[in-house]
């Protein structure tokens, strides 16, 4: 279990994060949405242990953050950066491998858990092979996915993971994306900006702004009993297409 | 990627392999009590040095080294104050003008007495005065009826000339001419040009009218005139050898052997010796030989020479290179770390790179003497900025999501280095690398001033005679040598760039 507590950060006296909390069950996929500006970036970051906070802890599994190395932390946290943030200048093997080579870890354990781990994801060795520049969005996103959970971590969390692909893609790549967490049997913690990816990947949502959490609760609790007027607002704008009933004939 | 790893590993074990004969070659330094003799690069001054070498050898059992050909009037100056050469040829006035400042001082008894606080010792004239005089072509005399300097006022307006850099700069050269001779000439007209190059320039007619040595050959084979100095404006210079009192003290048999030369070379003997060396191509050591009536000392054959001069050159080159990478790569990533410690980093390396080789030579000599040592202090900072300036570049311009998405994946400070900036930035660093190494093979060729020897000794010898093929045994190793680098890199691009990034280029 992931539990973000009481979390406050203030960048130069303007405060991004005001007393936020956030629990993500063992086992569960959580959204945490907002709009740009809203703190969700800047939650991401602490998370991972980029940067501190000024108050509040991360603890998993009952450990404090603060108790961990970088190096433990980001074994046991899975992180999958916006676009994939494969690294160009290596295969998407060596990208998958990057970790446990400087763990230490011996050629077959790696060989065996890329098998294992292009299996999951749908990748064979031929893909894997190929440099980040030559391959497609999905496949990178697929590529990140198997670096993020090579070190068999506690948490995966993502980035905007469908952020910059093609619409279409996306809502294939969503199916995708949702049988390999249920594949993967891991905690998800998911940073988007779109509410129709968090209800359709994320059993609860966080829905952020101004650095506050807003509301907490499945899609149908934000939709049917919204917190205040913003949660409404937040919804209706990002429908797209407006309502049959308000658009004249 | 076995292939790759397989190619780094035989590199890594290579490199050092390269370097190594170069760096356990003997630096070319100074032989135990050897007597080291000077000379400036221009023919006169070679055959003066051949000359004094060749005597000593013959008449005396200490060993004699030769640093001829080594720039200006300060080099030597320098070199012979540092304690790196003992002994060489100048002229009266030059050491007046140019090492005294006391331009007044016209005896060799005067000047004699002015050298004793800086510890130099001059003997009697050697016997003939090569001093600065005017030459026009003698079509271009007869044409404008001119006989003496004073007659050019007639043409002032018109005329076109070309000065050797030092005959512009001393006050005994350009400025006092005009001022004394009340001439007006053109500035726009009036060119600097290297000296063995304004013959090329007046036979072209491309210039009226150049200042020549009054014991030139090349007067008679260009058809030149010389005009009279009828206001008798030009200082006598008598050639004498300047030594260091240090050696004086310690070889006063040697130094005998040198002063036994004194009053011995006629002008007209001079004017021929340098004929023979400018007109006939003869080598300076067979004209000195044949002067002193003696067999010339056996030559290298060219192979030697060029195998030699390479072994010098990669030498030069190779240290440098090391020491730019060295030093310059940590400097690069340093500039990128701390803003402000980066912009004094690369300021000073652009400085540096604005000295021209030649002021930076001189500016070392005071500090590291002469020979291999200053040419390889130079050549390492003029190839530092290249290497800094793109090590900065490339490390600067690694995507910072990158580093971030490094330091989120537990990676420490030294692997994201190692494992993502360095790699990220190596087709940048190699690039600079590359020009540091191609500019090297170039600027290298100026050691030769210094006595560092290289493809540049036949290339500054070839340029005091004009003599083209002479030039052309440095300056086509050169270019050899600085295609097969580029070459080298090219391969280098394939084994050390990162294969992701070289597909995308």
């Amino acid at each position: 279990m992931l539990i973000l507590q009481n979390i406050s950060k203030t960048f130069e006296s303007r405060p991004a994060l005001t007393d936020v909390n956030v629990r993500v069950a063992e086992g569960a996929t959580h959204a945490l949405i907002g709009s740009s500006g809203s703190g969700k970036t800047t939650l991401l970051r602490i998370t991972l242990g980029l940067i501190p906070m000024d108050k509040g802890y991360v603890k998993l599994n009952e450990q404090p953050l603060s108790s961990f190395t970088p190096a433990q932390w980001a074994d046991r946290i899975g992180y999958v950066p916006q676009d994939g943030g494969l690294f160009p200048h290596i295969s998407g093997r060596n990208n998958v491998s990057l970790i446990a080579k400087l763990r230490g870890w011996d050629r077959d354990k790696i060989d065996a858990r890329i098998e294992e781990l292009g299996n999951l994801v749908d990748l064979d060795a031929g893909v894997l092979a190929r440099f980040p520049s030559e391959l497609s969005g999905g496949q990178k996103q697929r590529v990140a996915i198997m670096r993020a959970a090579m070190m068999d971590p506690d948490v995966m969390l993502l980035d905007e993971p469908m952020a910059a692909l093609d619409p279409l893609i996306r809502r294939s790549l969503q199916q995708e994306l949702k049988s390999i967490f249920q594949r993967l049997e891991k905690t998800v913690l998911l940073v988007t900006h779109d509410l129709g990816e968090a209800a359709f990947l994320a059993e609860r949502i966080t829905l952020l702004h101004d650095g506050k959490v807003v509301q907490s609760g499945s899609f149908g609790e934000l939709l049917h009993h919204p917190a205040d007027a913003f949660v409404t607002s937040f919804i209706n704008a990002q429908r797209g297409v407006p309502d049959a009933a308000s658009v004249a004939a | 990627m076995r292939l790759r790893s397989l190619v780094r590993a035989v590199w890594a074990f290579l490199m050092p392999a390269l370097f190594a004969p170069a760096l356990l070659m003997p630096a070319v330094g100074r032989a135990a009590d050897a007597i080291i003799v000077g000379g400036k690069i221009f023919t006169e001054s070679y055959i003066l040095g051949e000359i004094a070498a060749q005597s000593i050898a013959a008449q005396s059992s200490v060993p004699v080294e030769r640093k001829l050909g080594m720039g200006s009037t300060g080099i030597l100056f320098e070199a012979l104050k540092s304690g790196a050469i003992d002994v060489y040829p100048d002229y009266t006035g030059t050491l007046a003008e140019a090492i005294l400042k006391q331009p007044q001082l016209k005896s060799v008894d005067e000047i004699r007495r002015a050298l004793i606080p800086v510890d130099l010792v001059i003997s009697a004239p050697l016997g003939f005065n090569d001093t600065y005089a005017i030459a026009v072509k003698d079509s271009f005399a007869t044409e404008h009826q001119l006989r003496t300097i004073s007659d050019l006022r007639r043409v002032q307006s018109t005329l076109r000339a070309a000065f050797s850099y030092e005959f512009m700069d001393r006050k005994d050269g350009y400025p006092g001419m005009v001022d004394n001779y009340q001439l007006h000439m053109d500035s726009q007209k009036v060119t600097r040009m290297e000296h063995s190059l304004s013959f090329q320039a007046i036979d072209d007619n491309a210039v009226d009218l150049i200042d020549v040595y009054s014991t030139d050959a090349k007067i008679k084979k260009f058809n030149l005139r010389l005009l009279e100095d009828d206001r008798g404006y030009f200082p006598v210079y008598q050639a004498v050898w300047v030594a260091r009192k240090a050696f004086v003290d310690k070889h006063p048999q040697e130094w005998q052997i040198l002063r036994k030369l004194e009053g011995s070379i006629s002008e007209t003997a001079m004017q021929d010796m340098n004929a023979q060396a400018d007109i006939q191509k003869q080598s300076f050591a067979k004209v000195a030989a044949q002067f002193l009536g003696a067999t010339a000392p056996d030559a290298e054959s060219g192979a030697q020479k060029i195998w030699q001069r390479t072994r010098e050159h990669l030498w030069l080159v190779g240290v440098s290179l090391l020491f730019s990478l060295m030093v310059g790569i940590p400097l690069g990533i340093i500039a990128v770390r701390f803003h402000a410690a980066g912009q004094g980093i690369l300021i000073v390396s652009a400085l540096v790179q604005t000295i021209p080789s030649l002021a930076l030579l001189c500016f070392l000599i005071p500090v590291f003497g002469v020979g291999t040592k200053p040419a390889l202090a130079a050549l390492c900072l003029y190839s530092l900025l290249p290497v800094v300036l793109n090590t900065f570049t490339g490390v600067r311009g690694v995507d910072p999501r990158h580093l971030e998405n490094a330091r989120a994946f537990g990676l420490n400070r030294r692997q994201v280095l190692l494992r993502i900036v360095l790699p990220l930035a190596s087709p940048t660093m190699l690039a600079g690398i590359k020009t540091a190494t191609i500019v090297s093979i170039g600027t290298a060729t100026l050691a030769a001033l210094v006595g560092a020897g290289g493809y540049g000794a036949p290339i500054v010898s070839g340029l005091s005679l004009n003599d083209i093929p002479t030039i052309l045994t440095g300056a086509i190793p050169a270019a050899l040598m600085a295609l097969i680098a580029h070459a080298m890199f090219e391969w280098l691009g394939w084994a050390l760039i990162p294969a992701g990034l070289r597909k995308n280029q």
